[in-house]
C-alpha cells in the first residue's frame, strides 16, 4: 500500500480495456479499449458490422469475449450489474409475446422483488410513474405488439428507468422511431445525465451526434477515436471509421 | 357402473391426465422460446438413456431410469450445441441429427443386448402402454377409500402425481424470472437472473416431465402434450397467465376424453377391442388445435390481425 | 460372424443381400443429395413432420387393401397411402403456419397429431390380427428382411427420378434457399420451387419407408448434408458429397443388417451416417474442431501480444 498516491481521475462509469470478441475464428471486435466518464453521454458510432452492439454486449458479459477486461464503477462489471440498465435493439425481442405494456415495465423492478418475490402496490405505482414519464401511461394495459415502433422503444426506456440504474446502455434507441419519440427519449436521457447518470448509446445518425451527445466513440472493429464530441467527431476520424464517403457536413 | 371402470379405466385416465398436465405446463414456455420441439427431441433421446441405465445397473427401478434418461437428455443438449457450433447449421437440423442418432443408438442397444426381451421394447417406447396400467385390487368406487386396495395402485400413478406436482410447483415459484428471461434474455441477464441456469432448469423440468410421462404413456403422448395444448391456448388469449391455465384445462380434457374414446368408441362401433389411448389423446389434442386455428380469437399474427 | 459381415460387404452374401445393399445405397444417394437442399432451406424438421405424417395413410391403405381381399403389405399401395397422408399433413402444417404460432410449434403439432392418429389405426390393425405376424412394424424402423427384387427396382427408379429432378432444378433451389426475395426478382417462382423441394423430400421419405423407416428417415436427409457442409462451401459439391456419404452409409448399414439379422436396418444406417459426420466435424479443414481450436489459439495469442 506504500506507493505514490495515483493522480485523481474523473470517476469512470465504464472502462473497457483490450476487449476482443470473435464469432468462430473471425474477430468482430479487436482489442478495443474505451473509457466512459461518470455523468457523460456517449455515442458509439461506426458503420454496419463495425461491432458496436457486440462491443456493448460483450462488455456486459452477455456474450463471451476472447480476452479483455471490463470494469464498471471501479468493480468488475458482473459485480456492478445492479447499477446498469441495458436496452436491447427493438428487434431483439418477440413483440407477439403475451404481455402488456405495464408487465414489461415491471420487469425493471425485478432486482427489488428477487427470485420468488411478488410486486407490492408501491412497486406497481412506481412502474406506472416511469411509464407516465415517457408519456405512455394511457397504454399501460395494451398488448405490447399493438404498439408502434416508437412506443415500443419508450416502453423499453421506461423499463430501464424503473431499474433506477446509474449507467444506461442503449442499442440503437432511435432506429425506426418517429421524431416525437426521438425527442421524448432524448429529453429523458438528458434528464438522466443532469442527475449525474451515465448514458452510452449505439447511434447511427451523423447529423444529430453533436446536438445529442457530449462524447463519441468511433470504431470499426477496433477503436478509432474517443473523446468529447467537439474534438473527436472530426472528418478525418469519421472517414477512417466509415471508409471514404462524402463527409462534407462534418467539421474538418 | 364402477366395477369395471374403477380398476380398468380410472387408473389410465388419471395417469394420462397427470402426464398431460406435467407436459403442458413447461410446454407454454418452450412455445414462447421457440423450443417447442425440445420435447420431441427429449422423448427420442430418452430411449438410449433408459436402455443404458438398465444394462449398466440391471435394474429398472424408477430412480435408475430417471437418472439414465436425464443423463441422455443432457448428453443430447451438449451434442446439439456442439453440432451447431461446428457446422453453423440451423438449430432444427442440429436437433434432428441429434435425436435421430440417439434414438437409433437406443434401438440398437435394445435389440443387440437382448434387453428387449426382458423389460423394455421399442413398441412400448413408441406407443406407450397406458392400457396396461390397471388397478387389479379395485372392486368399485369404494376402493378409493380402502387403504389395502390403494396400496395396489400401479406405481406409475403416485410417481406421476409427485412429478406433476413438482413441475407445476416449480413453474409457479419461478414464474416471474421465467417470464422475464423468456421475453428478453439479455435484459434478464443484466437483472442478475441466472438465465443459463433457468434455461437449464426449464430443460430439466421438461426432461423430468417427458421421462415420467414417457415410461407411462410413450413418446407420442409426451410430444403432443408438450406442444398442442399450449399452442391451442396461445391462439385463444394474449395473457400469459390465462394461456397457462387454459393449456392445462385443454390438456386434461384431451387426456380424459381421449382415454374414454379409445376405450369405448370402438365398442360403440361394434368392434370388440380398444385402440391406443396415447394415440387417441394425441390426435384429439391435434383436433383441438385445429379448432383453435380456425376459430381462435387470437389466431392471427399481429401483422395480419389489424 | 465376422465372415458373414465381410461377405455381405463385398456383395458375396447372395443375390438378395446384394440387392438390398444396392437399394439402400441408391436411397442414401437420393436422400443425401436432396437433404443438402433441405437443410440449406432450413426444412429439416418439416421433413420429419412429413415422415411421421405418413403413418395414418399407411395404416388406412393397409386396411383398405386387406378389406378388398388383397395383400395389405403391397408396397405400391402403402406408398400411395403414405404420400396422400403426408400431403394432408403438409397442408395442415401450412395452415397452422398462417396463425401466430411459430413454425417449430406448427411442426411439432402436425407430427404429434398425425402420428397419434396413425398409432390409433395401427392398434386397430393389430387387434384385427391382420398385421401379425408379418407386421407393418417395418415401416417404423426399417427392415431389409422382406425386400424383394421388385422393391429394389422401385427404389432404383425412384432414386433416379429424384436425382434427375434435383439436377434440373438445382439453380432455382439454390437461389431460393439463399435469398428468396432476390430469387423472386430474378424471375424464380419460389413457391413452386419450395413445393418441388417438398415433393423431392416426400419421394425420399416414401422410398425410405421400407429400408430406414419413417421415424429415422429424416436422419438420412440431414446428417450427410451437415457432414458435407464441413468440407465445402460450394453447393454443388456439398450435394454430391452428401449423396456419396448417404450412399456409403446406406450400403454399409444394409449389408450389416443382412449379416446380423438382429440389427434393425434403419438405426444401423443412421449410426454409420452419424459416424461419418463426427469424423468430418473433427478433421475437416478450416471448419473442423481441430482446425478451429488451432485458429482460436492463434487469435488469442495475437490479441494478447497486440495489447502489450
Amino acid at each position: 500500500m506504500a506507493g505514490p498516491t495515483p493522480i485523481p481521475m474523473p470517476e469512470t462509469a465504464l472502462a473497457i480495456s483490450g476487449l476482443t470478441v470473435a464469432y468462430g475464428s473471425v474477430p468482430v471486435v479487436a482489442t478495443v479499449s474505451a473509457r466512459f466518464p461518470k455523468g457523460s453521454m456517449t455515442a458509439v458510432m461506426g458503420p454496419n458490422g463495425a461491432g458496436k452492439s457486440t462491443l456493448l454486449k460483450a462488455a456486459l458479459g452477455l456474450i463471451p469475449a476472447v480476452t479483455g477486461e471490463v470494469r464498471a464503477f471501479g468493480d468488475p462489471v458482473a459485480r456492478s450489474m445492479p447499477r446498469i440498465a441495458y436496452v436491447p435493439q427493438r428487434a431483439a425481442v418477440d413483440w407477439e409475446f403475451p404481455a402488456r405494456v405495464i408487465d414489461v415495465v415491471q420487469m425493471g423492478l425485478y432486482r427489488r422483488t428477487g427470485l420468488f418475490g411478488r410486486l407490492t402496490p408501491g412497486l406497481r405505482s412506481e412502474a406506472m410513474a416511469q411509464l407516465d414519464r415517457l408519456g405512455m401511461a394511457d397504454f399501460a394495459t395494451r398488448q405490447i405488439g399493438a404498439l408502434s415502433g416508437g412506443q415500443q422503444q419508450r416502453v423499453f426506456l421506461a423499463r430501464a428507468l424503473a431499474q433506477g440504474a446509474d449507467l444506461v446502455i442503449l442499442d440503437e434507441p432511435f432506429a425506426g422511431v418517429d421524431a416525437a419519440t426521438e425527442a421524448a427519449i432524448i429529453s429523458v436521457l438528458h434528464g438522466l445525465r443532469a442527475e449525474g447518470r451515465t448514458i452510452i448509446a449505439v447511434h447511427h445518425d451523423l447529423s444529430t451526434v453533436t446536438a445529442y451527445f457530449d462524447r463519441v466513440l468511433l470504431m470499426n472493429r477496433r477503436a478509432i477515436a474517443e473523446g468529447p464530441t467537439a474534438s473527436t467527431f472530426r472528418r478525418a476520424a469519421v472517414a477512417e471509421a466509415y471508409g471514404h464517403q462524402l463527409l462534407t457536413a462534418i467539421p474538418a | 357402473m364402477g366395477s369395471e371402470f374403477v380398476p380398468l379405466t380410472l387408473p389410465p385416465l388419471v395417469i394420462a391426465t397427470l402426464a398431460a398436465l406435467a407436459c403442458a405446463a413447461p410446454g407454454n414456455f418452450l412455445l414462447l422460446r421457440r423450443q417447442a420441439l425440445l420435447g420431441d427431441a427429449i422423448s427420442h433421446v430418452v430411449l438410449p438413456g433408459l436402455v443404458a441405465a438398465f444394462l449398466l445397473t440391471g435394474s429398472a427401478a424408477p430412480p435408475v431410469m430417471l437418472a439414465g434418461a436425464l443423463a441422455a437428455a443432457a448428453l443430447s443438449a451438449l451434442m446439439i450445441e456442439a453440432i451447431r457450433r461446428t457446422t453453423s447449421a440451423d438449430p432444427g437440423a442440429a436437433m434432428g441429427a441429434t435425436f435421430t442418432t440417439m434414438f437409433a443408438a437406443g434401438v440398437l442397444l435394445l435389440e443387440l443386448s437382448g434387453a428387449s426381451a426382458t423389460h423394455l421394447d421399442v413398441e412400448h417406447a413408441l406407443y406407450g402402454s397406458l392400457e396396461a396400467l390397471i388397478w387389479i385390487d379395485a372392486t368399485d368406487w369404494s376402493s378409493l377409500l380402502d387403504p389395502a386396495a390403494l396400496a395396489g395402485l400401479p406405481p406409475e400413478l403416485p410417481q406421476l402425481a409427485l412429478i406433476c406436482a413438482a413441475v407445476l410447483g416449480l413453474i409457479a415459484a419461478l414464474w416471474r424470472p421465467l417470464v422475464i428471461a423468456t421475453f428478453d434474455e439479455g435484459f434478464a441477464a443484466t437483472q442478475g437472473i441466472p438465465v443459463r441456469l433457468l434455461s437449464a432448469a426449464l430443460t430439466g423440468l421438461t426432461a423430468l416431465a417427458a421421462v415420467a410421462a414417457f415410461s407411462a404413456v410413450g413418446s407420442i403422448l409426451t410430444i403432443a402434450m408438450l406442444v398442442c395444448p399450449p399452442a391451442t391456448a396461445r391462439l385463444m388469449t394474449d395473457s400469459l397467465p390465462r394461456q397457462m391455465g387454459l393449456s392445462l384445462l385443454i390438456a386434461a380434457t384431451a387426456a380424459v376424453l381421449g382415454t374414454l374414446a379409445a376405450g369405448y368408441l370402438p365398442l360403440l362401433m361394434g368392434l370388440p377391442f380398444a385402440v391406443s389411448a396415447a394415440g387417441s389423446i394425441a390426435a384429439l389434442s391435434g383436433l383441438f388445435l385445429a379448432l383453435a386455428a380456425a376459430f381462435g380469437p387470437r389466431r392471427l399474427p399481429l401483422s395480419r390481425a389489424a | 460372424m465376422l465372415d458373414a459381415v465381410l461377405n455381405a460387404l463385398i456383395l458375396n452374401a447372395g443375390y438378395n443381400a446384394a440387392l438390398v445393399g444396392l437399394g439402400a445405397a441408391l436411397l442414401g444417394l437420393a436422400a443425401g443429395c436432396t437433404g443438402a437442399f433441405v437443410t440449406l432451406r432450413r426444412r429439416a424438421l418439416t421433413s420429419d413432420a412429413m415422415a411421421h405424417a405418413t403413418l395414418p395413410g399407411i395404416a388406412v391403405a393397409f386396411l383398405l387393401m386387406a378389406a378388398a381381399g388383397g395383400d395389405g403389405r403391397n408396397l405400391a399401395g402403402l406408398m400411395i397411402g403414405a404420400g396422400l397422408s403426408a400431403v394432408l399433413g403438409l397442408a395442415w402444417l401450412d395452415s397452422l403456419s398462417r396463425t401466430r404460432l411459430p413454425e417449430d410449434a406448427a411442426i411439432g403439432a402436425t407430427l404429434a397429431s398425425f402420428y397419434g392418429a396413425g398409432i390409433v389405426l395401427m392398434t386397430v390393425i393389430q387387434n384385427l390380427a391382420l398385421g401379425r405376424p408379418a407386421g407393418l412394424d417395418s415401416v417404423l424402423l426399417g427392415s431389409t428382411a422382406g425386400m424383394l427384387r421388385g422393391d429394389a427396382i422401385t427404389l432404383a427408379i425412384g432414386a433416379a427420378l429424384t436425382l434427375g429432378l434435383l439436377l434440373l432444378l438445382r439453380r432455382p433451389l439454390i437461389m431460393t434457399a439463399f435469398d428468396p426475395g432476390h430469387a423472386r426478382l430474378m424471375g424464380v417462382n419460389t413457391d413452386l420451387t419450395d413445393r418441388a423441394l417438398l415433393l423431392l423430400t416426400l419421394a425420399c421419405v416414401l422410398l425410405g419407408l421400407h429400408v430406414v423407416g419413417l421415424i429415422l428417415i429424416v436422419a438420412l436427409l440431414i446428417i450427410p448434408a451437415l457432414a458435407a457442409r464441413l468440407w465445402s462451401d460450394r453447393m454443388e459439391t456439398v450435394a454430391l458429397l452428401a449423396g456419396a456419404i448417404g450412399a456409403v452409409a446406406g450400403y454399409l448399414g444394409a449389408a450389416l443388417s443382412v449379416a446380423l439379422p438382429d440389427l434393425p436396418t434403419g438405426p444401423a444406417i443412421v449410426l454409420i451416417t452419424f459416424t461419418a459426420f463426427a469424423l468430418s466435424a473433427l478433421i475437416a479443414p478450416r471448419k473442423g474442431i481441430l482446425a478451429q481450436t488451432v485458429a482460436r489459439a492463434r487469435l488469442r495469442r495475437a490479441a494478447i501480444s497486440g495489447r502489450r
